[in-house]
């Protein structure tokens, strides 16, 4: 181990050593985002950029709506990748854990009891659909499509029956409530005492539990039996069943963590946005542009595809507000000319 | 070669090679006004009739092509939006007022081209991911209208589309609203059918079942998938045409996601396999939302449709053409390849 360590270290100071152009440039660079971040924006680069502040808050936002994106899109990825079928209910799936979430939190007055039965509710829905649907139709594709479009469309008006056309807002605690006071300064006032820029906090809670997530998510597929499985399942489904593993348990596990953390993605959007008909059009389609551009089945894909559509959405959302849907498809097309297969996706 | 030479020279009739069962319906459908009230004619015989043309443009691609496409209410909704801006409208924007004459080939043609583009982007991908670039494609498309007001008038889209007025017919009158849907149809189903026997025709089907060996021995693969999306395109564009002289109004709900899906349900509950299928599609769902006022309450008709399309999928992966085949062999048109 030690060994290793000290050999990677060599070789790292080795590669520092031949390539001090690279390194002085990646310094420089560091150095600028830095300056950018703390230090006060000349009057051009504030013209440019309409001002820090806009600039600052859409980089912000569009952090924090990837982090959404990842959560759904991740559940999205998780369950095709090791299953091969595209569950087109999985936006009906976020809506739904919005709703539970938003029924169970006002009810109980507890935000967390909601958010957990946004979670669980869903990764039990998620169970029986593979139980009751997929078990049925394993390795035909386009029917498991079909039915799962069925399925949205019955979810869907069910919803609409249940909860009506209004808009719902679930209310996060007073814990997650306000601002904080972020590092980034926006001017010096003329007695000399910095502004800095306010951000709500709820929306920082989000990006990080969407770290939190995506990190106990590659821990899990990485360091466990069950994800060794799992990625096992994604390269030999056959050879998997016949080393003795219940893959049918395995799908089940997948599928409730898939599912639940499209409930969870529900739950929590809804707090930070909100809940009405039509949204799980809107986190389908989310997912899709986001593991398409990341690559099917892979998290790291799904982090990446989320980072760039979400900072897309925002950033297009202030500088060209018609076109920043126009954006995020200019983004997927550019990656299918380049890797048809996403940018984390395996060759077939 | 040998083959096709000797079955050239017993050359059947018209009539012959058209079929019996064709000229029966034929028939049927050309009398139908005389039976239909106007209600049935318009509502029921034309709308059927135009959204069996979209299903048939689908059917073209993931019968033939084996591309499962979700964007054919996008490529319809080109047509019906050029209709409206560059034909007449009374939203006061856009409108340029051009005769139909102009505006009904070149919406069309914009449709082809449209559609030829999202091939272009989607060939490079297969079977699932096809959807799922079709339909993200779809659903931007949708958002995209639903926010620009220079061009597409935002949400409230465009209203006031008049069907033209030539050689003294009214074509927005039932009647001949009715024949024109059926012409268009007839001549769409007729052209499917004769192509699917081309050369054209052929090696798409080839493509569909096995497109390496057709890539090994040089056959330009994504040249006849793109040339299928234009094909599919026209067909789609004209069902536009129809469908904004049908509504006298085109808007984002027009090409939204749920009517994206509609498309895809008609013709798998139609079935996939023949150009008949999407007709028969078209009127069970036509039928379906007419009457469901009266069996569910006009509120719960997508729960009702999303359930026949469920119940039909999960009972015959080929829709209702399977179950007339299960039925009885000789009711339904022989299979286009053997059952795999």
């Amino acid at each position: 181990m030690s060994m290793r360590d000290s050999a990677s270290t060599a070789i790292a100071a080795a590669s520092l050593g031949r390539r001090p152009l690279w390194v002085g440039l990646a310094l420089v660079g560091a150095a600028i985002l830095v300056w950018l971040v703390v230090g006060l924006w000349p009057d051009w680069l504030n013209a440019i950029l309409l001002s820090k502040k806009a600039f600052v808050s859409a980089i912000l936002n569009g952090l924090t709506l990837a982090g959404l994106y990842f959560l759904v899109a991740s559940g999205f990825t998780l369950v095709f990748g090791l299953m091969r079928n595209v569950n087109l209910a999985h936006g009906s799936l976020y809506l739904l854990g919005a709703y539970i979430g938003y029924e169970v939190a006002t009810r109980t007055g507890y935000w967390l009891i909601g958010v957990a039965a946004g979670f669980l509710v869903l990764a039990v829905v998620g169970i029986l659909m593979q139980v009751i649907v997929f078990r049925r139709l394993e390795g035909d594709d386009l029917r498991q499509t079909l039915v799962t479009i069925g399925i949205s469309i019955v979810a869907a008006d069910l919803m609409l029956a249940v909860w009506g056309g209004t808009t719902y807002q679930i209310t996060p605690p007073l814990w997650l409530e306000g601002a904080v006071q972020t590092p980034i300064l926006l001017a010096v006032r003329s007695n000399g005492s910095p502004v800095y820029l306010p951000y709500p906090f709820f929306r920082l809670v989000v990006l990080f539990l969407a770290i939190a997530i995506g990190v106990g998510l590659w821990l899990m597929l990485n360091k466990t039996r069950v994800g060794m499985m799992i990625r096992a399942g994604v390269d030999d489904r056959a050879m998997l069943s016949a080393s003795g593993v219940n893959v049918h348990a395995v799908f089940a596990i997948v599928f409730a963590v898939g599912a639940g953390l499209a409930g969870l993605a529900g739950v929590i959007g809804g707090s930070a946005l909100s809940v009405a008909p039509g949204e799980d059009v809107r986190y389908l389609l989310a997912s899709l542009v986001v593991v398409i551009v990341g690559g099917m089945g892979s998290i790291m894909g799904a982090a990446i595809g989320a980072l760039l559509i979400g900072l897309a959405e925002q950033i297009g959302l202030i500088y060209f507000p018609t076109y920043g849907v126009v954006l995020t498809f200019v983004i997927m097309v550019v990656t299918l000319a380049i890797r048809p297969q996403g940018i984390m996706g395996k060759a077939r | 070669m040998t083959l096709v030479a000797t079955d050239r020279t017993r050359t059947p009739g018209l009539l012959e090679r058209i079929g019996a069962p064709h000229l029966a319906l034929g028939a049927l459908l050309l009398l139908y006004p005389a039976i239909a009230s106007d209600f049935f004619l318009t509502q029921i015989g034309g709308f059927s009739l135009l959204m069996g043309l979209l299903g048939l443009s689908l059917m073209l691609l993931a019968g033939y092509g084996g591309m499962v496409s979700l964007a054919q209410i996008t490529i319809a909704g080109v047509a019906a939006y050029s209709v409206a801006i560059f034909g007449e409208n009374n939203t006061g924007v856009l409108g340029l007022g051009w005769p139909w004459w102009l505006t009904v080939p070149l919406a069309v043609g914009l449709a082809g081209i449209v559609s030829a583009l999202i091939g272009a982007i989607s060939v490079r991908t297969e079977g699932i991911y096809t959807i799922m670039i079709t339909l993200a494609i779809a659903t931007g498309f949708y958002y995209f209208t639903n926010q620009n007001y220079a061009i597409f008038n935002g949400h409230s889209g465009f209203a006031g589309i008049k069907a033209p007025v030539f050689w003294g017919i009214n074509w927005r009158d039932p009647l001949p609203f009715y024949y024109l849907c059926l012409a268009v149809a007839v001549v769409c189903y007729a052209a499917v059918l004769y192509g699917a026997r081309s050369t054209f025709g052929l090696t798409l089907q080839a493509v569909r079942d096995n497109q390496r060996r057709m890539r090994a021995i040089g056959y330009d693969v994504t040249a006849h998938k793109v040339f299928a999306w234009f094909l599919a395109g026209i067909i789609a564009g004209l069902a536009g045409v129809l469908l904004v002289w049908f509504n006298g109004r085109v808007s984002p709900g027009t090409v939204s996601v749920q009517a994206a899906i509609s498309v895809l349900v008609i013709a798998v509950v139609g079935g996939l396999r023949h150009p008949i299928g999407p007709f028969l599609g078209a009127l069970i769902y036509v039928m379906l939302e007419v009457f469901a006022i009266d069996l569910v309450g006009a509120e719960r008709f997508n729960t009702l449709i999303g359930l026949v399309f469920l119940l039909i999928v999960f009972v015959s992966p080929d829709g209702i053409l399977g179950l007339l085949r299960q039925i009885g062999p000789g009711l339904a048109d022989k299979p286009l390849r053997p059952d795999d």
